[in-house]
Parts: C-alpha cells; sequence; structure tokens
C-alpha cells in the first residue's frame, strides 16, 4: 500500500467508525414492508369489523350501546395485535440483517433509537388514551399517525438517516387527516400501511439489494 | 522544507487511539463496555489506550454507577476535539499533496 492508499484507508476507517458508532444502520427495509403488510391487513379486518357494526345497525333500525362498545374493544384489540405483529416481524428482519453483518443488534445506537423513539410513542399512547377516556374516537387515527412520525423523526437522528421523511410524511398525513375526521382508517391505512411499504422497498433497493446479490 | 508529517499528531499513531477519538467525536458520552464491544478488544488493551489519552488531556472520565456496578464513561475535551480535528487536517493535507 502506498503513503496515499494508507491515509485514504485511515480516514475512511474513521469515517466508518463515527457511523457506526452514531448511528443504527442494521435497520432493514424488509422490516418496513413487513409492519406496513400488517398495517394493511389490520385495517382489512377492521373494515369489515366497521360493515358488520353498521349492517346490525341496519337491521335493527336504531342505534345500540352493547354494539358500540363491542367494536370499540374489538378495534382497541386489533389495533395491539397489529402492533405486536409489526413490531416482531420489524425485529426480526433487522436482527436477520445485523446477523448477516455479523453486527450487535442490540448495542448503544440500537438502545438510542429506541429510547428516542419510545418518548414520543409513550406520549402519544398516553394521549391517546385520554382521547379515548373522552370519547374524542376521531381523533385517535390523527393522533396515532402524528405521535409515530414524531417518534420516527426523533429516532431518525440514530439511525438510516432517509427515516426522518417516513417521520414527515407521517406527521402531514396525520395533520391532514384532522381536516378529513372520520376518514381516519383510510389515512391510517395509508400512513401505516402504504406508506411503510412504500418506504421499506426504496430503503431495500437503495442499502440491501446489492448484499443479497454478493 | 516544512516536515510533511509534522502535523500528524504521534498519540494517534495507534489505531485503537484513532479509534476511540473518532467514536467521541460524535458521541456525547460513551461507556467503557460500549467503546470495548464498538471495536472489539479486550479489557486490558481498551483501558491502556484511554489512560494514554487522558493523560494527554483528550478526554474526560466520568466514574458513575448504575445499581452496584461501576459505570465508567468517557467525554471528548477541547483539546481532544481540537487535536483530532488538526490530525484529520493534517491526513487530508497530506493526501492532496500527493495527487
Amino acid at each position: 500500500m502506498t503513503e496515499e492508499q494508507q491515509h485514504l484507508q485511515t480516514l475512511s476507517d474513521i469515517k466508518r467508525i463515527m457511523e457506526r458508532s452514531s448511528r443504527f444502520l442494521s435497520l432493514s427495509g424488509l422490516s418496513g414492508v413487513f409492519a406496513g403488510a400488517s398495517a394493511l391487513a389490520g385495517a382489512g379486518a377492521a373494515l369489515v369489523l366497521f360493515r358488520s357494526y353498521y349492517d346490525k345497525w341496519e337491521v335493527r333500525g336504531h342505534y345500540d350501546d352493547t354494539d358500540f362498545s363491542t367494536l370499540r374493544l374489538q378495534l382497541i384489540l386489533l389495533g395491539l395485535v397489529v402492533m405486536f405483529l409489526a413490531a416482531a416481524g420489524g425485529l426480526y428482519f433487522t436482527w436477520r440483517r445485523a446477523k448477516k453483518n455479523n453486527l450487535p443488534v442490540y448495542d448503544a445506537t440500537s438502545r438510542k433509537v429506541l429510547i428516542n423513539g419510545m418518548i414520543p410513542m409513550a406520549a402519544g399512547g398516553a394521549f391517546i388514551v385520554g382521547l379515548m377516556y373522552n370519547n374524542m374516537d376521531v381523533l385517535i387515527a390523527p393522533s396515532c399517525l402524528i405521535f409515530y412520525g414524531m417518534a420516527v423523526l426523533n429516532a431518525s437522528k440514530y439511525t438510516v438517516s432517509d427515516t426522518k421523511y417516513l417521520g414527515i410524511a407521517e406527521i402531514a398525513l396525520g395533520i391532514l387527516n384532522v381536516f378529513f375526521l372520520r376518514r381516519g382508517l383510510y389515512f391510517w391505512a395509508v400512513g401505516f400501511g402504504v406508506m411503510h411499504i412504500f418506504y421499506g422497498i426504496v430503503m431495500w433497493w437503495k442499502y440491501e439489494r446489492n448484499a443479497v446479490e454478493e | 522544507m516544512i516536515n510533511p508529517i509534522g502535523n500528524l499528531n504521534k498519540i494517534f499513531d495507534s489505531r485503537i487511539r484513532l479509534g476511540v477519538m473518532s467514536i467521541l467525536m460524535v458521541n456525547e458520552e460513551v461507556s467503557f463496555n460500549d467503546l470495548k464491544q464498538m471495536l472489539e478488544l479486550t479489557d486490558g488493551n481498551l483501558a491502556s489506550h484511554l489512560s494514554t489519552l487522558e493523560e494527554n488531556g483528550f478526554l474526560k472520565v466520568h466514574k458513575g454507577f448504575v445499581g452496584r456496578k461501576t459505570n465508567t464513561t468517557y467525554s471528548i475535551t477541547k483539546a481532544g476535539e481540537k487535536a483530532f480535528k488538526g490530525h484529520l487536517a493534517a491526513l487530508e493535507n497530506m493526501i492532496r499533496s500527493m495527487e
């Protein structure tokens, strides 16, 4: 190696260490695709629940309190199941990618992503519980999108920086949703479903495609 | 003629010390264990390099506790930042002068 190559090597090592020590780069695009697919499946299931609720209403001819509480509970449970599924699948693909590259999954950087993402998420969760307590159900979907977007934006400083665009897009969609209340399910499906899948495919194409071919 | 490698800092000759400084440049505070994990080193090896850097005033040591376990964290000093940037600039200059 010539002296020049040696110095260039040193500089690129420094850059690599700086990047690797401050950002969690193993986040896989496939995690996004999986989370998006779970969200779309969940939105589909929610649509079925809504339909059967309105069918019953139609048949009976008037609103029923018990039916509404049942629907509400079903939707909350469905939401929790989807969130769990998306997180578990997302974790799996990221874990797989880290393993392939011989990098740790749980280290100082992934810890930072978790902490910085969890703070807005926890705030959003508490806020949404408050909305439900006050029966402000129409605001739940936009709040989910806005708080999730802020969580992603906050965590993007410690992971693949492209995630910030996803965060901003989620926030924008959430705000738009506030102007189109009662269309929450569609916004939800676009924000958590379509956008995750789109983002995931772009990320996979950009960073992981070549790694697969090798 | 000015010695072309005169601006290179001898302390950063070691790749490990260079690695430690690179990490501390972009992270406010890093624990001993995280440094060890990131640089894939043994305790003794890392400790000796850290003390060299500390003796030169390039990093600050904070001793704390997490529960009962000691948790030592490190952060870069102003002098360390300046020395590291100088070293980077020197490397860059050398590459440029060779072109």
